[in-house]
């Protein structure tokens, strides 16, 4: 049991360094960004307490619209934990998919295409969703199937095509994500997809039946997606831990060579693993439509498959990780809204702090000499390769 | 130079690896390290060289203490070193390998190697080690990339060189080089630790012996003591060098390969229209100078290497052209030339490592399942038998000593019920005692009734064990021989000299 902690202990201390100085130094910019701050330049005393002010000030709006807000509580003190029912319907199709980079670290792959499988994924839910009418529960059932279908395909693309020809994961998904994002474009201007009487590029609300029952009553948009999320990650995880594939994924993106000389099938791996891997960044799309967008636009896929990549990273390839490192991105994304509100501090100090968390997770030694530690695990188990691989 | 180690700690969790050890080299001494594998002599020698720090313990040089912290630290002094594992980058020339971490630079900031260059060239003629600069490393047999780290700790003025288990990955030829030069560098008052678990070697070269078990100096030896005596001190109990030996009784055909060609990618025949037979009951070694198709021919029985003509049959069933899986499970163990390259999954635990092939199969898993106990009671029981020296078995392969890496190898291969043993260079890194357990582990696979085929470069090794020898000359087989041929009759053989036959 001690060396269960003290293995999570040792997993999880660079990512929370990195993070406490990724706020600190987010703070100073937010400090020396604003105006007010700038204009006390001549006397250092009141500069330091008026930065410091504000900087408090920036991250309890930062609080206030991820968490918890106490100016939501004069009608139910419930109300007030609006936030983070948002940040929690914001994690859920994140979750899913930088797990979909995390299983593509796992075996070696570098998925930068989760965007496009993403969009494949909402694609294919919210068409079921809307086009046909079946019972509750089942008609949920067939729109995430048929996203799953879909996204698997795109996902699997990918790795049929580095297995038959070797063509590199990375500029091949690139590219997959301009066609899923041009399709999408298309596609909204067809008569089936677009809205009728709609000229932007929207299409019809998902059926009643095939939306994502709420958690929490109809005033949280919290829904179902988020166990989704939570049941899949568990999932991916005993698949890398206690299945035969997830060993053969492992040891592929271990050492490519002795999973090879061990009778395993690489072109299997490599497939299978992005079928998979395009499939549950697909279920991330298809649980944003059918949980909190319900309807199919331009930009459903925001930058979710981006995101995910740094959320991958963040979370060092582990199923755990990831799910803790999208949930704070989340968090980060649906405070910093607020915090654009309540202040003056824009929402880019988001993305700032966001990107210093990553810039300081792939900098172990700058975190190991401000804290003046001697041995930060910096090992991980992200073994995609570089562009001779 | 005189370098002192006094009472040197080092732990990894629970483990001693190295208890109090203390070892003085004197100025212009070859002082040899022996012990069995996992005795902590790669660890000793990384603390003096910086790679890793001791507990407790002191290290002087020429008398005057000194700290090292880290690789250069110890270059500044004088200690320079060549590894176990060659730390050299594939795709750099020899030259810019070389001056990695001391770039010299021309004005406009590009690389100055044209003093690296002459200087390597210096040092290449000085010993005789033809090597050029200009070579990109990964194109080169492993004896030169070897040299080229010796070159390396030249360059750098090294006084001292350690050499950690250099003549392992070396061809016979190679090996008589290496010593003719550290006898030369001696002559030249450098101080060189010799790793090697070749007693021979130790014999020929060293001037003193410590010898290390579990952590500890347990003693030491002068080079005129025997082959036994030095064997029996390292593992503390008698250890049998010569093997004792049935005649084989060879039933049916195991492995029949039938005109076999091996090409690689541009077409050039690696492996030229070979014929060769395995039967139950008996080993047929390999042998051959390094280089000349044996390790395409045993890649080839695994399905491993793509371009293939003609047939291998295991138990009379044509597998060549199937999938790698396929000889696997038709009954092929095979034991890889590079436990590093392609053997191992360093990342990966000593336990996932033991059924890195046999992960889907019973009782380790079963479809889509596995059983994480099992592997690890299973792993529990190889450790014990192989003698693989560990904490746990859920440590990483990467914590392992060399020869014990090895030996999980193989405890993978020789534990699963196979017909043909492939096995290439089976003992490279291990100790005498392990040697000796291997050994006797083939020949019991042998009188099992399953087939042998050997790959080795050690003659000592072959005239042990096998019943018949394969001569591999350019790709060919040149000629098979009873093993009672004489040592000299197939040094000739393998230069591609064939006798006629009266
Ligand atoms: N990083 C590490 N973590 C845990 N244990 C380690 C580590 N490095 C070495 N060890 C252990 O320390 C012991 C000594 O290892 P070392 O590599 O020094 O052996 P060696 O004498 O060089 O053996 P060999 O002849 O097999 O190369 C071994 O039991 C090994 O498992
Ligand atoms: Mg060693």
């Amino acid at each position: 049991m001690k060396n269960r902690f003290a293995h999570f202990w040792r997993s999880v201390k660079l990512p929370l360094l990195a993070f406490t100085l990724a706020i600190l130094s987010g703070g100073l910019l937010i400090a020396f960004s604003d105006p007010k701050v700038i204009a006390l330049w001549k006397s250092p005393g009141k500069l330091l307490s008026e930065g410091f002010l504000v900087a408090i000030k920036a991250y309890e709006a930062l609080f206030q619209g991820s968490i918890f807000d106490m100016n939501l509580t004069h009608k139910r003190f419930i109300n007030g934990f609006y936030p983070l029912s948002e940040t929690f319907t914001v994690a859920a199709p994140l979750i899913l998919t930088a797990l979909s980079v995390t299983l593509a670290f796992r075996a070696g792959l570098f998925n930068i295409g989760a965007q496009g499988q993403f969009i494949f994924g909402a694609i294919g839910a919210s068409y079921v969703g809307f086009h046909f009418s079946l019972p509750p529960v089942i008609h949920i059932l067939a729109a995430i199937a048929f996203a799953l279908v879909l996204s698997g395909l795109w996902g699997g693309l990918v790795g049929l095509l580095k297995a038959r020809t070797g063509a590199h994961e990375v500029i091949v998904t690139i590219m997959l994500n301009y066609v899923a994002s041009y399709f999408l474009l298309w596609l909204l201007s067809t008569t089936t997809f677009l809205r009728k009487g709609r000229q932007d590029p929207i299409a019809p609300e998902v059926q009643e039946n095939a939306q994502l029952p709420r958690l929490a009553g109809d005033s949280f948009r919290v829904n179902f997606a988020i166990i989704i999320a939570l049941l899949v990650a568990w999932g991916i995880a005993v698949l890398l831990k206690r299945t035969t594939w997830g060993f053969q994924f492992r040891a592929v993106g271990a050492n490519t060579l002795a999973a090879k000389t061990a009778g395993m099938s690489v072109p299997f791996v490599m497939t299978s693993v992005m079928v998979i891997c395009g499939a549950l960044a697909g279920l991330g799309g298809a649980v944003q439509i059918l949980g909190s967008e319900h309807a199919l636009t331009a930009g459903a896929a925001g930058s979710f498959g981006f995101d995910a990549i740094t959320v991958a990273l963040l979370g060092r390839a582990q199923p755990v990780g990831t799910v803790l490192a999208a949930i704070l991105f989340a968090a980060l994304r649906a405070g910093g809204l607020t915090m654009q509100a309540n202040t003056t501090t824009p929402i880019d100090i988001v993305l700032v702090i966001q990107a210093l968390v990553v810039l300081f997770i792939a900098a172990p030694t700058l975190v190991r000499a401000v804290f003046r530690l001697k041995n930060v695990k910096t090992t991980s188990d992200m073994t995609a390769k570089g562009w001779n691989g | 130079m005189s370098v002192e180690l006094r009472a040197i700690t080092k732990t990894f969790g629970a483990l001693v690896a190295n208890d109090a050890i203390s070892l003085r080299v004197e100025d212009g001494e070859i002082h040899a390290i022996l012990g069995e594998n996992g005795a902590g002599k790669s660890t000793l020698m990384n603390i003096l060289y910086g790679l890793l720090q001791p507990d407790s313990g002191e290290i002087s040089v020429d008398n005057k203490s000194v700290t090292i912290n880290a690789p250069s630290d110890a270059l500044a002094v004088g200690i320079g070193m060549v590894h176990q594992h060659f730390m050299l980058i594939p795709v750099f020339t020899v030259a810019e390998n070389i001056v990695l971490g001391h770039e010299k630079t021309k004005s406009l900031g590009t690389l100055d190697l044209s003093q690296a260059r002459a200087e390597i060239a210096r040092i290449s003629k000085e010993f005789n080690f033809d090597v050029d600069p200009d070579a990109v490393v990964e194109t080169l047999p492993v004896g030169i990339q070897q040299r080229v780290e010796v070159i390396r700790a030249l360059m750098y003025n090294a006084k001292v060189l350690i050499l950690d288990e250099p003549t392992a990955v070396l061809t016979p030829q190679e090996t008589d080089e290496l010593l003719t030069v550290m006898k030369r560098l001696k002559s030249q008052g450098t101080s060189i630790i010799f790793i090697t678990h070749k007693l021979r070697e130790v014999q020929a070269v060293a001037d003193r012996i410590t010898i290390i078990r579990r952590g500890k100096v347990v003693g030491t030896a002068l080079p005129s003591a025997t082959q036994e005596e030095l064997a029996t001190q390292m593992v503390g109990r008698p250890v049998v060098l010569a093997l004792n030996k049935k005649h084989p009784a060879p039933g049916r055909s195991l492995l029949a390969i039938k005109d076999l060609t091996v090409t690689d990618n541009r077409g050039v025949e690696l492996v030229k229209n070979i014929n060769l037979e395995v039967r139950a009951g008996e080993i047929v070694a390999v042998a051959g100078v390094q280089g000349n198709g044996q390790t395409e021919l045993a890649r080839a029985i695994l399905n491993l290497e793509p371009h293939c003509r003609g047939e291998i049959q295991i138990d009379g069933e044509n597998i060549l052209g199937r999938s790698v899986s396929d000889a696997i499970h038709s009954g092929v163990a095979f034991v890889p030339e590079s436990r590093e390259l392609d053997g191992l999954i360093s990342s990966f635990s000593i336990s996932e490592n033991l059924i890195l092939d046999v992960f889907d199969k019973e009782p380790y898993g079963k479809k889509l399942a596995m059983f994480p106990s099992v592997v690890r009671s299973e792993a529990e029981k190889r450790i014990q038998e192989f003698d693989i020296r560990t904490q746990s078995v859920t440590d990483p392969v990467s914590s392992l000593s060399g020869g014990n890496k090895q030996k999980v190898v193989l405890a993978r291969e020789l534990s699963r019920p196979v017909k043909v043993v492939v096995a290439s260079q089976p003992t490279r890194g291990l100790d005498v005692g392990s040697i000796e357990f291997v050994h006797e582990r083939m020949i019991a696979e042998r009188d099992a009734g399953r087939g042998v085929l050997l790959f080795s470069t050690e003659l000592d090794e072959v005239f042990a064990l096998a019943d018949r020898i394969a001569v591999m000359y350019k790709g060919e087989i040149i000629d098979i021989v009873p093993a009672t041929i004489s040592r000299s009759d197939l040094g000739l053989l393998m230069a591609g000299v064939k006798q006629v036959k009266a």
